[in-house]
């Protein structure tokens, strides 16, 4: 046989009880209450937990609600301007990271970078809204809070989950292939073009829609740094909630999950696909 | 003997060549400015922007934290103040940390949030690590697929998945009404805003936060330290406690980390499922800011938290670097 | 019988047919869904013996080793060591004990709490432990790293802790996986005689698994060779390199030239026509062969003389040829000589004066002779 590293993949499948039952268990922790939250969106009773019969009145009056759909553009303009410079400034962070070794300041950027991925919710927010105000004192700019202080704070904190992806990725992929190229007279930055970035795209993708993900998800810093009358989803859900189960809300979420899910499906079929195609073109080649 | 025509051409293609090396030179005037800046640039522009909105924040609350509070728009004091002979004075005002060890409520709300956050990482620990484990022996594709339904309630609003235990947990919601239809009880239980109730909602929205480093680390681990141990006499359950345990360790303190940091500064699940009576220091914190107005005291209550957390916060860091390096 | 002939047996028991294996692999096969790794695989083990399981990747030997093992439990078959039938016996049960490829030595724990392991598991009182563990570290010369963690040794010093954290628990039996594989050419000469002291100082039957043929003849009391799963010849390391039982056994074990023809008579004996070849060629004597079978002659090239002159000796087979290129290895010269046509045979030469008269060299005209008896004929 082939000396290969074996994982506890490759252990005797022999089943556990006890291992089954907590994965099952687990799972359906994970899910019942997603499923009840699609069952009961389709509702007739106004109390959401009580049956009433079959209906679709909750969609219509979702549909109907012009708050619902001016906080969803709302919070889809400010995750697609997010995503976008996050994914930017995140790959260039990512790759100082973990290409350039030497730089003065290496280890506050270190420190920035990491931070906002464990830095609690609400120190972030409140300490971006004291940054606009003083800001707003200082030198007039913000004037007011709004669309444009949720995408910087979004962008503030989402970049830093791109350059965590993409450093990882750059350090899985290894730097020989960029010093071949370097070997055979490609100058670093045409190195930057032809070879690290169309290896890291599809890094980028993931931190794209990680970024995308996280701003639509966002509730507390943007409660923080918004102001009136720009409401975002999730800080219009909640404030619909805080008062009570909300059947048009089931609704939404049944939607959303729906969304997510088919998404998440797609993806993941495409990757199973890939990885399969990916094994069986290595066993055609060990066949020749 | 040049002919004027020739001298003339000649001429046109002089001016056609200086103006190649003209150009030329230009492009690589502009290449070597890249060639030699572009890594600079690279790193300067994530770098301005981390400073500018992530570390003067930061000082900014800091700042805040030592001002008195004010009825007053921004509703604090100056922190500097020119006095007469031109010299920067500062004030240095602890009444606001001072006021916080005082005031019983925020002592409890701290001790209760950390007892909170640690009881809700190791049930996350308890349930995650045989999930992690069975996925990682799971074959194939059903492999992907367990995988992939432990990361899609990642990708779906973490409001919603709160929102939905409000309906299971409802005097009139799922749980009871499922309970009373069993014969288990004949009263609704109070299960809504309470601290089960957050205990659940913590660990809902956590556990994939938990399984996923746990299955990383799982994953790499090499399968023949199990056979060798098992090859010198020690029973599986052995085994797991001799061999794989201690390995998994790192995975167990990533997992752990990334549970109890955020679920101690958590505000959306003891607002939504614990009501008025679960105290968490990020829900004060929100509410002495939002309904209070206390600025200061709320940036005293941030700098306080992030002090309670800078350890694990370093700790996590550690890990992952370590990581990242081997 | 008579004793002397006892005498021999007691170092070669395999030669007795009274004698009763140590360990007994019957029929045993292992299929990984369609793919058969080891098929019905039948061989007796006797005690004492350092007995070595030789083939390429994927031949089987290393499922062959687990089973043994336990690791993997046979699809068919049934294996037994010392008369007790192995089956259901879990592998933290057996009296055997492995030494890993990868050594598998635990990372987080220091070199004794390593060779500990296993006697801490079996309830071996402290004091005893520590004792046994000190003996056996220090017969592998590691005693003073004791305190260290595997990621601090060399690659010998791992591979001798692995041996020592096997040993210790005085197993019946020692399955090694590779054992030299992951050191360098000296360490692994060297470690070949070590690991043969110790075998022969603590009397421990060994098995082992390797893909390098010299390691194996050096080693071995007896070799197994297998290939797609099955055994395809057992015997000791001279019989296995003199007399393989196939094209393919003797491909891998050493270097082998081969002619292909057709078996015709002269007189008393039998001649191989070769298309390739003008001059037909004696084959062995002591063969049974049909006239107009297919088969191949093999001759080793150590086995082959080559002069400048003609030798002039009826009873050796001698051919034209020209030294198409040579290499001066030091103790010996390979030589690849082409004899008519496009036949190329490979012939190693030993350096025995240091200053040869004439040596050959590249163009020469040369004329290559061996002994028919030298040579071996081969079936597909």
């Amino acid at each position: 046989m082939p000396s290969r590293d074996k994982s506890i993949t490759d252990m005797p499948k022999k089943r556990s009880t006890f291992l089954l039952s907590v994965l099952c268990f687990g799972m359906a922790f994970l899910y019942i209450p997603m499923f009840l939250l699609i069952v009961y969106s389709f509702n007739y009773s106004k109390i959401v937990s009580v049956w009433g019969g079959l209906s679709t009145r909750w969609y219509i009056s979702l549909f109907e609600s012009e708050e619902i759909w001016s906080a969803l553009m709302l919070s889809l303009k400010i995750a697609i301007v997010n995503a976008t410079f996050a994914t930017l400034f995140g790959t260039l962070a990512g790759l100082a990271l973990a290409r350039f070794r030497h730089f003065r300041g290496r280890t506050l950027f270190t420190g920035m970078i990491s931070a906002p991925l464990v830095m609690p919710e609400v120190i972030t927010g409140l300490s971006l809204l004291l940054l606009f105000i003083t800001l707003g004192d200082l030198i007039g700019w913000p004037e007011k809070r709004g669309i444009t202080t949720i995408t910087i704070a979004h962008i503030t904190f989402s970049l830093a989950y791109v350059a965590v992806i993409i450093e990882s990725r750059l350090s899985g992929i290894g730097e020989t292939l960029e010093e071949a190229a370097l070997d055979l007279g490609a100058k670093p930055l045409r190195v930057m073009m032809d070879i690290t970035l169309p290896l890291l795209a599809p890094g980028m993708l993931a931190g794209w829609l990680l970024a995308f993900t996280l701003s639509l998800d966002d509730l507390v810093i943007a409660s923080f740094v918004s102001g009136p009358g720009s409401s975002t989803l999730p800080m219009l859900i909640y404030s619909r909630v805080k008062l009570g189960l909300k059947p048009d809300i089931n609704a939404l979420a049944t939607m959303i999950i729906l969304a997510v899910a088919m998404g998440v499906l797609i993806a993941g079929w495409i990757l199973i696909r890939q990885q399969k195609q990916r094994e069986r073109d290595a066993q055609l080649a060990g066949a020749k | 003997m040049i002919k004027p025509t020739d001298s003339a051409l000649t001429a046109s293609r002089l001016n056609e060549s200086t103006k190649m090396i003209f150009h030329r030179r230009w492009v690589r005037v502009v290449d070597n400015f890249f060639q030699s800046r572009w890594k600079g640039l690279s790193v300067a522009i994530p770098y301005v922007w981390l400073v500018i909105f992530f570390l003067i924040p930061f000082f900014i609350v800091l700042k805040i934290s030592f001002a008195e509070s004010l009825i007053a728009s921004p509703p604090f004091s100056s922190l500097f103040e020119w006095s007469e002979d031109a010299a920067l004075k500062m004030t240095l005002i602890f009444d606001n940390f001072a006021y916080l060890w005082e005031d019983d409520l925020y002592v409890k709300t701290y001790l209760n949030s950390v007892k909170i956050s640690t009881i809700s990482t190791i049930l996350c620990l308890l349930i995650g690590y045989p999930m992690a484990y069975a996925i990682v022996r799971a074959s194939g594709t059903m492999k992907y697929l367990l995988l992939l339904m432990v990361i899609l309630p990642f990708w779906t609003s973490f409001l919603l998945r709160v929102y939905a235990w409000m309906g299971i947990l409802a005097d009139q919601g799922t749980l009871n009404s499922f309970l009373i239809w069993a014969g288990v009880i004949d009263q609704p239980i109070r299960m809504m805003y309470s601290e089960f109730a957050v205990y659940i909602g913590i660990v809902y929205s956590y556990l994939p936060f938990m399984i996923l480093p746990l299955y990383a680390n799982l994953e790499k681990l090499d399968l023949t330290l199990h056979e060798a141990a098992s090859d010198l006499g020690a029973h599986p359950i052995t085994v797991f406690f001799t061999v794989t345990l201690p390995l998994t360790i790192p995975g167990i303190i990533a997992g752990g980390l990334l549970v109890f940091i955020p679920a101690t500064g958590e505000f959306v699940i003891p607002d939504l499922l614990g009501g008025g009576n679960v105290l968490m220091i990020g829900r004060v914190l929100y509410d002495e800011f939002n309904s209070n107005h206390d600025w200061p005291v709320a940036a005293a209550v941030a700098i306080a938290l992030l002090i309670l957390l800078v350890i694990p916060m370093m700790l996590y860091q550690h890990a992952q670097s370590r990581q990242i390096n081997n | 019988m008579s004793t002397q002939e006892r005498d021999a047996f007691l170092d070669r028991p395999w030669k007795d047919s009274t004698a009763e294996p140590f360990i007994r692999i019957e029929g045993v096969t292992k299929r990984f869904g369609a793919f058969t790794a080891v098929e019905a695989v039948s061989l007796d083990i006797y005690k004492g013996e350092l007995f070595s399981l030789l083939g390429g990747s994927g031949c089987g030997k290393t499922t062959l080793l687990r089973m043994l093992a336990g690791f993997e439990e046979p699809t068919a078959g049934h294996i037994y060591i010392d008369g007790v039938d192995m089956v259901d016996v879990p592998a933290y049960a057996r009296p055997v004990n492995m030494m890993f490829q990868s050594y598998a030595l635990f990372p987080h724990m220091s070199v004794e709490d390593n060779v500990a392991y296993g006697l801490k598991r079996d309830g071996v009182p402290k004091a005893e432990t520590s004792q046994r563990v000190a003996d056996m570290l220090s017969m592998v010369e590691l005693l003073e790293l004791q305190k260290r963690k595997p990621h601090q040794l060399s690659g010998g010093q791992r591979q001798r802790v692995a041996l020592a954290r096997a040993l210790v628990k005085r197993p019946k039996l020692l399955l090694l996986d590779e054992p030299l594989a992951a050191l360098d050419k000296r360490l692994r000469e060297q470690t070949q005689f070590e690991l043969m002291n110790i075998q022969d100082q603590l009397g421990v039957t060994f098995i082992v698994v390797t893909h390098d043929q010299e390691e194996a003849m050096t080693l071995s009391t007896r070799i197994a060779v297998m290939d797609h799963g099955q055994i395809i010849q057992v015997g000791e390391p001279s019989e296995v390199y003199e007399r393989p039982q196939t094209k393919d056994i003797a491909n891998f074990i050493g270097t082998i030239n081969m002619f292909d023809g057709e078996v015709m008579s002269s007189n008393d004996s039998f001649l191989l026509r070769c298309p390739k070849i003008s001059k037909p060629l004696k084959l062995p004597s002591q063969t049974e062969l049909n006239i107009g079978q297919q088969v191949t002659l093999a001759i080793r090239p150590e086995k082959i003389k080559m002069t400048l002159e003609d030798p002039h000796d009826p009873s050796r087979i001698t051919l034209r040829g020209e030294v198409l290129e040579f290499a001066y290895m030091g103790n010996i010269s390979i030589y690849r000589v082409k004899i008519e046509g496009e036949v190329v045979l490979q012939i190693t030469i030993p350096n025995l004066d240091r200053m040869a008269e004439r040596k050959i060299e590249w163009d020469d005209q040369v004329f290559i002779s061996w002994h028919p008896d030298n040579s071996l004929v081969l079936r597909d």
